[in-house]
């Protein structure tokens, strides 16, 4: 019943932002319309990168409290990392082209990412090749954990070589540097995002959940 | 710890060192790749001497993957890591013997790659040998503490040996980045100073992933 509750909100928001970015907010005078990727661009790495902080996060908890609860979270919050982060995987190399004149090149961020749907892929295959529930849920914690102590290194060595990618636009120590406009539509659909994350994750959850019960009674027979 | 780590790791090296088959393949591979490496570029647009440190550090990633899979592959026969576990040692001292045979193994085959690698590739060894040396240990001892740890989750899973890249190649990038740049800065007759972010680097990789896989290590050995 509140799964349908959440994820008509989710849609509903989302329908509303990329309504809003496409008929109601003005071109960017440089990169007329494909600057309108950002609005799907920006809030999906966003929730990427949350929902991977969230893997992390409960990874250390189910090592010190053992419930299988935050094991199913880490599990589906992994999963919708993966999926967001192929769609900054898909859309960035779409501005890319018209912007930087290249669907891909080896800057920082780009590499980044990559990256870590690489990590997270490799968590996704790690939980499918074990059958013990208590070693599936430690072995991935593991990988949880250090997948995250990994990104700051990954990011500083790649940074090292030089970057292209555009400099932080909203979260920057001075004021945001973007009209209006364009700042509404963008925080918009920073929140629907989050929304939607939070809608598929609860899907995924509850399924975790389900095929647990069914693994059980399937193990009691 | 550091007594059970080094009875761990002697007896993992008295096994190599008598049964030799893990070594032997892995020498025979870095010697493979130095060589296929080389006719996978046109020599006449690059010089082989740019290519050097790229190769070297993709042989030393590869063939150190190899011996990582036996680690803990040669405790499943008989079941000879419930025998490990039953024993005295402490699981960090087991994590640490297990990766310091690992140390040696990557060591033994870049002693034999490295004067490969200077004989194909006219690497001026002289010149750098003392960095190089430096860079190697740094850049061995992160990969085997990795490497270890992933080996040991690994040879429990389904897929067994296949996963252990997956796993454990995007752990290596910083790693060969900070190493193969370092080397190509040294190369290149740049001033020292201007590899030490890299060195920097590998060294903070160093510090953070021994001590997080020697914590880590325990929780993937409870039964």
């Amino acid at each position: 019943m509140k799964t349908w509750v959440l994820s008509i909100a989710a849609a509903l928001a989302v329908a509303g932002t990329v309504i809003r970015a496409i008929f109601f907010t003005p071109f960017e005078v440089v990169q007329g319309p494909a600057q309108k990727i950002f609005y799907l661009h920006a809030p999906a790495a966003w929730v990427a990168f949350l929902a991977f902080g969230l893997v992390a996060i409960a990874s250390a908890l189910y090592l010190w409290l053992r419930d299988e609860r935050l094991d199913r979270f880490a599990e589906s919050s992994a999963e919708v990392g993966v999926v967001f982060t192929t769609v900054v995987l898909i859309t960035g190399p779409l501005w890319g082209k018209p912007i930087w004149g290249t669907y891909w090149t080896w800057d920082a961020r780009l590499t980044l990412t990559l990256f870590l749907w690489f990590i997270y892929v490799g968590y996704i295959v790690l939980r499918g090749a074990i059958d013990d529930h208590s070693m599936r849920a430690r072995y991935s914690a593991v990988l949880g954990i250090l997948g995250a102590f990994l990104i700051p290194f990954i990011h500083l060595s790649v940074y090292l070589f030089r970057t292209l990618h555009p400099m932080p636009i909203v979260l920057k120590p001075s004021a945001p540097s973007l009209p209006g406009e364009m700042l509404t539509t963008l925080l918009m659909s920073f929140l629907s995002f989050t929304l939607l994350y939070a809608a598929f994750l609860q899907a995924r959850y509850r399924l975790a959940g389900e095929r647990d019960v069914v693994e059980a009674a399937a193990d009691a027979r | 710890m550091m007594r059970d780590a080094w009875v761990i790791a002697k007896k993992d090296l008295t096994i190599e060192f008598r049964t030799r088959s893990g070594i032997l393949s892995a020498l025979v591979f870095a010697l493979l790749g130095l060589v296929i490496f080389y006719y996978a570029w046109d020599p006449t647009a690059v010089a082989s001497i740019d290519l050097a440190p790229g190769v070297l550090w993709v042989v030393f990633t590869f063939s150190g993957l190899l011996g990582l899979n036996r680690s803990f592959a040669i405790e499943q026969s008989e079941r000879a890591i419930d025998g490990l576990l039953a024993s005295p040692a402490s699981r960090s001292g087991i994590f640490l013997g297990k990766a310091l045979a690992n140390l040696v193994f990557v060591a033994v085959v870049q002693i034999v790659a490295i004067p490969a690698l200077v004989l194909f590739y006219n690497f001026p060894i002289a010149r750098i040998a003392i960095p190089l040396m430096g860079i190697l240990l740094l850049a061995a001892i992160g990969l085997c503490a990795v490497g270890t740890l992933f080996s040991s989750m690994a040879v429990n899973t389904k897929l067994a040996e296949l996963l252990l890249p997956m796993l454990a190649l995007p752990f290596f990038v910083p790693i060969v980045i900070g190493a193969a740049q370092s080397t190509a800065k040294l190369l290149s007759g740049r001033p020292a100073i201007e590899a030490m972010p890299w060195l920097k680097l590998l060294l903070a990789f160093d510090l953070v992933f021994v001590l997080g896989c020697t914590l880590a290590y325990p929780f993937t050995i409870e039964e």
